[in-house]
Order: structure tokens, then sequence, then C-alpha cells
């Protein structure tokens, strides 16, 4: 009824209220081509060439980008064994998804802040978070940076600028938002890089923190990692839009998708979306096209909700693989100094585990007080004074509660 | 001393702070052209430009979340909030991120910002409009909270809010913005923690705070009438929380009365009655009763609404009652 009074009134004035020409809407064209218009963009091929006019990553960086995917994919592989074994409570990774985690913070500057989400220990790992380190906040042991407070891979990591990573899906996303307006304000050249999944576009911190950011053309680097399933449910489950890029319209920003597991082509998008943010062109949603090889967490059996034959064809596209048939063809890799840049990373796990599992196994009671505020309020110093005095009277009780 | 609204107390903590720390910006829904839904960043705008007074698209999720990536990246936001009704939707942003980042990150990062708007009843707005979460906030641990009554105590504790190292979530109130009292120019810092005597007196004490602190005085002058000396102690800030203040005075008068705006289950007063009953049992001599809000969503009409708040007779009867007197 309301399209005829309105064709009507079209038919009539030939244009509507506020003056533009008008189409009946019955012969209105789609909006637009989502495929067509935010095509995959791919660098590397699948026979592993590349068109090098195209990639602007450093040829010194492959082989160290090539290691830490490799290292990833091994620390994720081995941390779920610890999992299972029952030295570690619980384990999330990022298998299949390393290019798009890594390429992406490659192509930031080491002043940017990066706001993950919690599969990208990769990226902590690139600035500089020692793998020892790392371990330690799974084990929740002396040496954890988070001491003991946080939950197993929600690491921050301040001298690499790798902000703390928040539980509720999609928080940090408007957060990264006011950490580019923090930068604007303060004339800083920093650009914060932004991770989530592609089930996190569904949460409204996701519309709130694009809208502002695109309205103020906030500089800051959205990067969507488009896994295909938030736990269970399937990516056409979280949007009827065709992609994830072409969100990015309504918020008046540059949408860009590409294949997420191509590090060239994920460096190679983030590199130049930076470089607009930090030119004042305003932020740039980036969906990464990957897939979650495996579960969502060790607390995750995928097999009852994914049939094996959805998997299968993405074993082919690994992105650890398509990186090493790149470095082949540019003659960068041979098949021995692959094996041994995968006995050495097997190796460095290792010496880390070993590192880190040394520490003492809890870390001081008393930490339990501590960051709560800046300076304790006497609710705190009233309890730990409490906890000191039941120590002192019976040493049971510091056995119970978790020392010695 | 100067005599000075409640509005304007708080935007002159606003307007010297902003213009003695370059880190300090606002933001939030209509703050800057409007001057904010209540005007209380009057003139902010003009002094301080776009870049430091910032409208915000209606999304209070968003924007208080951008205050803590700002507060992460190294600024001092004060986030206005239209009234705390509608920061519901930001809770997790208050309670999932703000008040847990030093903790989470084991003190790698922290939140200085400030959470500000009014909340509790105005006249006549009904349930969505008329709700007190002081205690809902202050059952947090990682965040403070201020419930400030007079322009001087607007004014000083929101200056130490905005230099506190913590988040705070500043409760103001609608009423209360139109309310004059002596503010002293400049520097005026209020430390949080401390309770104020509003009225002294030896034969009872009332807890209330915020609007409560007048219902409390104006039932101490019916008492008086009746002869009994009543102290009215304001603790300004409910975290932290001046125990101590209170403790000393029901050491003299031995009785005590808790009032608050909110709904009374699970309330702050309860807290308090805990915390004295616990470290003053002896100093007791009747037990602690509370006045609260009725434990309803609030009504429109106006004698309902008159029936759900806490009134000065109803708290001169609980003073009574604690003394053991009959009218
Ligand atoms: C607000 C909120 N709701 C629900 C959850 C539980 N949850 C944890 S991970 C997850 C799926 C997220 O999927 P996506 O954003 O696609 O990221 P992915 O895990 O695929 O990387 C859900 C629903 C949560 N952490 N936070």
């Amino acid at each position: 009824m309301r399209r005829e009074i309105h064709e009507s009134f079209v038919r009539r004035n030939g244009h509507d209220v506020h003056g533009e020409e008008l189409t009946p809407f019955s012969q209105r064209p789609a909006a637009h081509r989502p495929e067509k218009e935010f095509p995959l963009e791919r660098v590397l091929a699948d026979d592993g060439s590349a068109d090098l006019a195209r990639s602007h990553l450093p040829q010194e960086r492959l082989l160290p980008l090539y290691r830490l995917m490799v290292l990833n994919r091994a620390l994720d592989e081995r941390m779920i064994q610890l999992q299972r074994q029952g030295r570690i409570g619980f384990y999330i990774g990022s298998i299949g998804e390393e290019a798009t985690v890594l390429g992406a913070a490659e192509g930031m500057a080491p002043q940017d802040w990066i706001f993950p989400c919690y599969r990208e220990h990769g990226a902590a790992i690139l600035r500089g978070l020692p793998l020892a380190k790392f371990l330690c906040d799974l084990l929740g042991n002396a040496g954890d940076l988070m001491e003991g407070h946080q939950m197993p891979c929600h690491e921050a990591f301040r001298p690499g600028r790798f902000a703390s990573i928040s539980s509720p899906i999609a928080t940090q996303i408007p957060q990264a938002v006011g950490a580019g307006w923090a930068a604007r304000i303060k004339k800083d050249d920093m650009v914060p890089l932004v991770y989530f999944g592609e089930g996190a576009t569904s949460a409204n911190d996701f519309h709130t923190g694009l809208n502002f950011a695109g309205v103020r053309k906030v500089p800051v680097v959205f990067v969507c990692r488009n896994n295909g399933w938030a736990i269970s449910v399937p990516r056409e489950r979280q949007t009827a839009a065709v992609t994830f890029a072409e969100k990015a319209l309504a918020y008046g920003m540059k949408g860009e998708r590409v294949d997420g597991n191509d590090l060239l082509a994920v460096y190679e998008a983030t590199r130049l979306a930076r470089a607009r943010a930090a030119a004042g062109e305003g932020p740039t949603l980036i969906e990464c096209v990957t897939y979650r090889m495996e579960g969502h967490s060790t607390s995750d059996d995928p097999r009852v909700y994914r049939p094996a034959e959805l998997v299968d064809p993405w074993r082919k596209k690994d992105p650890i693989l398509r990186l090493k048939g790149h470095l082949v063809w540019r003659g960068l890799l041979s098949e021995s100094e692959d094996a041994a840049i995968r006995d050495a990373v097997a190796a460095e796990i290792q010496a880390a585990l070993r590192e880190a599992e040394a520490l003492p196994s809890k870390p001081p009671l008393e930490s339990l007080f501590d960051g709560v505020y800046a300076q304790p309020l006497w609710q705190q110093r009233e309890q730990l004074e409490e906890l000191r005095s039941a120590v002192a009277a019976d040493p049971r009780v510091a056995r119970l509660r978790g020392e010695g | 001393m100067p005599i000075v609204s409640y509005r304007e107390a708080l935007n002159q903590a606003m307007r010297e702070e902003m213009a003695r720390d370059e880190r300090v910006f606002l933001l939030g829904e209509e703050v800057g052209q409007y001057n904010g839904a209540y005007k209380v960043s009057q003139g902010l705008l003009k002094e301080f430009g776009p870049w430091r007074v910032v409208d915000t698209p209606i999304a209070e999720l968003g924007f208080c979340g951008l205050g803590v990536g700002a507060a992460m990246g190294g600024l001092r936001p004060i986030v206005e909030v239209m009234t705390w009704n509608f920061a519901l939707l930001a809770y997790d942003q208050i309670v999932n991120n703000a008040a847990k980042l030093r903790s989470m990150s084991g003190g790698q990062l922290h939140c200085p910002v400030v959470f500000r708007g009014p909340q509790g009843a105005a006249h006549q707005l009904a349930s969505q409009h008329s709700q007190v979460f002081e205690s809902t906030y202050a059952f947090v641990p990682g965040l403070k909270v201020c419930v400030p009554a007079t322009p001087r105590d607007a004014k000083g504790l929101l200056k130490t809010a905005i230099r506190d190292e913590d988040p705070v979530v500043f409760m103001e109130s609608e009423v209360l913005y139109g309310t004059k009292g002596e503010v002293e120019d400049g520097e005026l810092l209020i430390p949080f923690g401390q309770a104020e005597v509003a009225r002294d007196g030896g034969d009872v004490t009332i807890v209330a705070w915020q609007k409560m602190r007048f219902v409390a005085l104006k039932a101490a002058e019916l008492l008086e009438r009746e002869g009994v000396q009543a102290c009215v102690i304001d603790p300004r800030t409910l975290r932290p929380f001046d125990l101590e203040a209170v403790l000393a005075s029901v050491a003299r008068t031995h009785r005590c009365v808790v009032v608050e705006e909110g709904w009374p289950w699970m309330g702050s007063g309860a807290q308090i009655a805990d915390s004295i009953q616990r470290h003053g049992f002896d100093d007791l001599d009747a037990p602690i009763l509370r006045v609260t809000g009725r434990d309803v969503p609030m009504p429109y009409a106006k004698p309902l609404e008159h029936e759900v708040l806490p009134t000065p007779e109803r708290v001169v009867e609980a003073c009574r009652r604690v003394l053991y007197r009959s009218p």
C-alpha cells in the first residue's frame, strides 16, 4: 500500500520531497552487488606465485613471519595437548587463521596499540611477548604478567602495546576507537588495530564503535576475522549480508575484503588502511576471509555441529602452506630449511615450557588484592589482614588456601 | 564565599580540570552544542573546542567504551550519561572492563575515567526515568562511587574524581542541579571516603546521602521540636565509605537509622547496617532501622510516587522507634 502511494506520488511529481529524481520502487535496481564491489583481494596465487608489484612486504620480513606462523601453529597444537593432559585449564588458538593475525599486526607501526580479540597470541609474540611469559599466563604461576588474575589466553602486554583481552564479545571495538580518539587529541601518530570475529559484528559494540569512528573519521583499523564460525553458529546465521566488508558502506568508511589465508594480501590491506587513517582519511573495515580449522576452544567439540567435509577444502588453503609455496617459488626456502625451522620452533616451545614450569607454581596469595584499585580501600586491607592472621595462626591454612 | 548552583559547581569542576590538564575531555550525548541535557557542560564547547567536548551518537555502550579506550590511551575522559537509567546499556563497559582492567592486566593497564550523570526520581517521570543505581555500582570492586548532595561536594568530589587513578561512577541528581550553596572559587578537592557531619546531635545517628541528606535534615528539624537531637552523617562517597565517622557517631548516640532513596532489598543501607553491627555491636541500644524507597518500579501518579519515596515523616517515625518513643 505504502509503495503504491509512493509510486503514484512519483508518477505525479517525478521527484521526492527532497527534490531528488525518483525511480519507482518496482524499477529500482538492487542497491549494490557486494560480490562485485567487495571482491576477495588476493596477492598469493594457488601455485605460490605472486604479482610482486602488488606486494610491499619487505622481502627480509618473509622468513621471520613464516617462522612466526609456524611457531603460532605449533604453539596452538602443543597447548591443546597440554590442556588435554590437564596441565593448563583452557586454551583458545588460531589454527588456520595465522595469516590474518600476523599479516594485520605486521601491517601496523610499532607504536600502534593492538586491541585483540582472543586468538591473536601470534600478534603478541610479534610485539615481543616472550614465549615463556605467555606460558606463565596459561599456567597462572608466579611468572604470570597478569598475576594469576586473568583466565588463560587473555594476555595483556604493555611493552608491546597489546591491550588487555576482554571476554565479552566486541567490547574492544569501541575501546579501540577511544584510543584512536585519544591519539588524535594528543596528536600522536598512533592508529589502533582492533581484531574481532565475524560473530562480533552482530554485537552492539560493533555498531556503535564503527558508527562513531565513521562519523568522526577516527584513525583506527578494524580487522574482522571471518573464520566462518562463532562457536557453532555459521556465518550465514550471523548476518544476511553477502559480505562483512559491505557493512563499511553504511558507516561511511572504506571496506575491504581480502583472502585471510594470504599473508601478503592481509598485510597489504592493513598497511594501506593504516596509511589512510594516519593521513586523516578515516577508518577502514577489513574483512579477512579465513576458516577456523579446529574447535572454538578446548571446551568445544566441533564434530557435533560441523561435518568434516566442510573443513577439508580449507586444508588445501592452509595459510602456512600458501606462504611456504610462495617462499619456495621465490627461492627463499627449501624443504630441508623448512624442516629445520619446524625443529627449531618445537625446541623453542619446549625450552619456554621448561622455563615457565620451573617457576613457582602459584602466585603469592597476597597478590590477590593487587590492582583492584591504585591504592587498596579498607575493604581490601581488612581482608588482607584477615588472610595474614589466618595464615599466621595456622600454617595449614596456607596450604588449604593454595600456598606451600 | 560565592553562592553557586550544583549545576554550576559541576561545570566549574570540569572547566577548571580541563584548563589544568589537557588530557581531560568530555564526551556524551548533547554535551557540546546543546550544553548538556541538564546544561552542566554550559560553555565548554566554546571554550575547549570540538576535540575535547565531543557530541556522540546515541550509544551508551559505545561512548562509555570509547571512554575506557581513551583512558587506556592516556587521556582522562569524563563521560556524561544523560541519566544513569540509560547507562544500563553501558554496564558491560563499566563493570566488565573499566572496573577490572588494572587487576586483569596485572597492573599493566589502568583506566582513569569518570562516568557521570544524574540518577534518582525527579518529578513524575515513572519507572524508567527514576531509578537509583548507586548500590549496583558500589557493589563492584574496582569502581569508586560518589553521591554528592551539595554544590560544594559536587565540585570538590568531581575534581577529585577527574584526578583519581581509578574509574569513578559519579552520581548526580536532577532535582539538585538547581539548588544553591557556598562553593569556594578555584581549587577545591574533597577526598573520597570522608563523610561530612551535616548536623550534629547526640541522640540518634541518621546516615543519608544525596537527596536523602535533605530529607534527613528536615526530619532532624522535626525531631528537634520533640527534644531529640539527631546527628546527620553524609558519607558523600559510597565506595570508599567512611565507616569510622558513622561508628564514632553511633558510639555517642547508640542508635542509627539509614536512609536511602533506592530499593530496600540488597541496597547500600543493608551493607551499612551490617558493617555497623559488626564493628559497633556493643554500642547499639536498638536495632538499626532503614528507611528506603518502596520495593516497586516507580509509578507515575503523583500521590503514588510520593508514597514510594522516603519522607521526613517516615524518617522521624524510624528515629522514634529506635529511641523507643511514642509520638
Ligand atoms: C557478550 C558475549 N556473549 C557471548 C559470549 C560467549 N562467546 C564466546 S566466543 C563466542 C563466539 C564468538 O564468535 P566470533 O566473534 O565469530 O569469533 P571467533 O571465536 O570465531 O574468533 C561466544 C558467543 C561472550 N564471550 N560474550
